[in-house]
């Protein structure tokens, strides 16, 4: 684990593998960043919801379900924005392949919707080839212009 | 019928089992697990169940939830059966809206309201 603060930002980097009390941690240090940094309670939910989403993909998909393969999560957090970037030790996947899981069709369907509730609750997600590292920010939108 | 391990309140009423939770956030994947086996077992033990979930107390959950949710209420049509949820926050009514599972769950304000809706 790396740590790094200045006046206005945090930055941290875990290797973590596929457990609770781990990840709960390091949830818990990104949100007192981002409070001490001015994000409200909305700002937080959407972004802890990212993180866990992205987590559970990486152990799930990305490392399939391999205990002793590990996720790289780093954050970068100031007034303005937050960064979260979420890494697997899989071969990566297309995200345009998960089907539409808000078809009709696709409802009753118990998995598929973590990326699609990452894309709405952060303000930008983006898959870096191959796949297996995802990079997401959220601007703050009490310091938006 | 909740023991000291358990991750779930249960009453039952006049045939409607209700069902709240003990952890504020549904997100970690083993109390998931065990949420899904324990009101499993609700609905096993029901001939045709009305189930009502009561989200008052939950602050935030995950979309491994809302998968476990969607198994549970597949169980509970296959039986005939009736699911209402309730209390739910609003920020995490946006997760049932923006998934679309309004669709497919039938969400009341409150846990009174919901427990007149079944028939």
């Amino acid at each position: 684990m790396m740590n790094a603060s200045s006046s206005n930002q945090f930055t941290a980097r875990h290797e973590v593998a596929n457990d609770p009390a781990r990840v709960h941690s390091i949830e818990q240090q990104l949100l007192e960043a981002m409070t001490e940094r001015g994000y409200n309670e909305t700002s937080a939910f959407a972004v802890r919801l990212a993180l866990q989403e992205a987590l559970s993909n990486a152990f799930q998909h990305g490392n399939n379900g391999e205990q002793d393969k590990l996720a790289i999560v780093t954050f970068q957090v100031n007034e303005r924005e937050v960064i979260v970037e979420v890494e697997d030790q899989g071969n990566g996947f297309s995200p345009e392949s998960v089907p539409d899981p808000t078809a009709d069709e696709n409802l009753t369907i118990p998995s598929g919707r973590g990326i699609m509730l990452m894309r709405s609750f952060m303000t930008d997600v983006q898959f870096i080839p191959p796949g297996n590292r995802v990079r997401m920010s959220y601007t703050n939108p009490g310091e938006a212009s | 019928m909740t023991s000291a391990a358990s991750r779930l309140r249960v009453l039952e009423h006049e045939g409607i089992v209700t069902i709240e939770f003990v952890d504020r956030n549904i997100l970690d994947e083993a109390n998931i697990k065990q949420i899904g086996e324990e009101i499993g077992q609700i609905i096993d033990s029901h001939e045709q169940p009305k189930i009502l979930i009561s989200f008052e107390n939950v602050d935030h959950l995950s979309s491994s939830a809302l998968g476990t949710l969607i198994t549970l209420n597949n169980k509970i049509e296959s039986k005939n059966g009736q699911l209402r949820l309730a209390e739910i926050d609003e920020q995490i009514h946006q997760i049932f809206l923006i998934t679309k599972l309004n669709k497919i769950f039938e969400i009341h304000e409150t846990t009174e309201a919901a427990r007149r809706s079944f028939s």
